[in-house]
């Protein structure tokens, strides 16, 4: 059964919230890992595979470069489960 | 031109005895143990089931999103470092001119077990991005001088229980060569965990008086049986004296030499003829310029293991001939337990204290004085030093036959 986008989006933000330690209220689909949300390459690793965990897909590494906005994993999320 | 000189402008510590440099040091003076029993469900399974544990968890002083990414070693350091700075006023400096040198004798070891038990568990994918920025060495100086933004020099010597004296020597280096004006320079260690406890209780090197952990650090002590594993750091900010009286900054104490050598003699056990130990009190003595006669005090390594104890002091009685009569020897191990590589920096902060307070720590637990200790010990309550110019001294030896012997002098503007 497929995700809902809403159902990904909440699991994606207790993940930042969980790596990065940012309020969950300023986390929204169209805001940039790097830029609004302090999540360097490191920590970006360590989202992609606790979203692999919670949402039993698999991220390959050259997606995760194309993955500027929280929207981006979301919709890559949404789509391959 | 003469040689630059280098105060003590700043002080931090997370310590068995306190979660920074003041409550360290009432607890010092106090008397007081920081040996506990440990209360790991591993400890039970093990030879020795106590160690000396920081007085104050990390987790009550930092955010969980930072501990998460820094090995228990480099929140030492940051925490230690934080208090350090702010102690010297955060000093405004051209970046530049300000350089780190932070010590670990193991790096971080329990995030590479820890990691490791990841691996063996959940497969290789699932291994923490942040594994070996958090395992090397030379993570807490780089994590300490990334936050300072640090950029005249960033170091880390490893030499065993010998490297954070090593680091303050260093940084005592790195300023009169003028390569920086601030350095800070200090030592941690985190570990405390079954696998490094596992092989020292292997070596017969700890002590394993399991029924009774707060008497079980006793250097010179007839019944001493080994020393005891602790963790924590300090961290000392070294200054340009022109440079700290510039600023009007607070000044402690002066570093004014240091004296190293090898022994070339055993992986792990000391030189009998303490020969090295000597050699290097002498160097450090020579390269100070204190006189003889200034020299009231010393914190020695003294980590209440049978053959070290003993070698330590004849060593020092060589060294300083009849003038050790008038030099307070304290072991302050005998309460914060060993912190291999944070050890001799807490231990310089205790000199750099005991100079400024004129106040010698005591060394506690001595029952019955081993007979062979032929220096003037301070046991149970702390002496008061004279007035005057006074010096004192740090030694600390490593695992590999390092010897590193600091001095320090009291400052009067």
């Amino acid at each position: 059964m497929a995700l809902t986008q809403d159902a990904v989006l909440a699991g994606i933000k207790e993940i930042v919230v969980e790596v990065a330690g940012i309020d969950a209220g300023i986390i929204a689909m169209d805001k940039k890992f790097t830029d609004d949300l302090d999540v360097d390459s490191l920590s970006m690793v360590e989202v992609v595979v606790a979203a692999e965990e919670k949402f039993g897909v698999k991220i390959p590494d050259e997606e995760v470069t194309k993955m500027a906005t929280i929207g981006d994993a979301v919709n890559f999320i949404v789509n391959n489960s | 031109m003469s040689r630059r000189r280098v105060v003590v402008t700043g002080l931090g510590a997370t310590t068995p005895l306190g979660g920074d440099v003041p409550s360290t040091w009432e607890a010092l003076l106090a008397g007081k143990s920081g040996v506990r029993s440990l209360t790991e469900e591993w400890a039970s399974e093990m030879s020795v089931t106590f160690a000396a544990r920081v007085a104050v968890e990390p987790s009550e002083v930092m955010e969980r999103v930072e501990m998460r990414r820094l090995d228990r070693s480099e929140q030492f350091a940051m925490i230690a470092s934080r208090e350090a700075w702010k102690d010297a006023g955060s000093p405004d400096i051209d970046k530049t001119r300000l350089g780190v040198v932070v010590a670990s004798g193991i790096g971080g070891v329990i995030t590479l077990l820890d990691q490791y038990d990841v691996l063996k568990t959940k497969g290789a994918r699932s291994v923490s991005p942040h594994t070996v920025p958090m395992l090397m060495p030379n993570g807490p100086a780089a994590n300490v001088g990334l936050e300072l933004q640090a950029k005249a020099g960033v170091h880390t010597p490893v030499s065993a229980c010998a490297s954070g004296a090593e680091a303050v020597g260093y940084a005592l280096e790195m300023i009169r060569n003028n390569r920086a004006e601030i350095i800070v320079a200090g030592g941690v260690e985190a570990a405390i965990h079954e696998l490094p406890m596992a092989g020292f209780a292997s070596m017969r090197a700890l002590s394993t008086r399991n029924d009774a952990p707060e008497k079980a650090s006793r250097p010179y002590d007839k019944d001493r049986d080994g020393f005891v594993l602790g963790e924590g750091g300090g961290i000392l900010v070294l200054e340009e004296l022109e440079h700290a009286k510039a600023r009007g900054a607070k000044i402690y104490a002066e570093v004014v030499g240091q004296g190293l050598t090898s022994d070339g003699y055993h992986i792990a056990a000391p030189d009998p003829d303490g020969a090295g130990v000597t050699r290097a009190v002498q160097f450090a003595l020579d390269d100070s310029g204190v006189k003889l006669s200034e020299v009231v005090h010393l914190n020695a390594h003294a980590t209440s293991t049978p053959a070290g104890d003993v070698a330590e002091a004849n060593a020092l009685a060589a060294a300083l001939g009849a003038d050790i009569s008038h030099v307070a020897v304290s072991a302050t191990k005998s309460m914060t337990g060993h912190l291999l590589g944070g050890a001799g920096a807490i231990e310089s902060i205790f000199c750099v204290l005991a100079l400024h307070h004129r106040m010698a720590p005591p060394t506690i637990n001595i029952e019955n004085l081993d007979e062979a200790v032929k220096v003037d010990v301070v046991r149970d309550v702390p002496r008061k030093l004279p007035n005057g110019p006074i010096a004192a001294l740090n030694d600390s030896f490593g695992f590999g036959g390092h010897n590193v012997v600091l001095v320090f002098r009291s400052y009067e503007a």
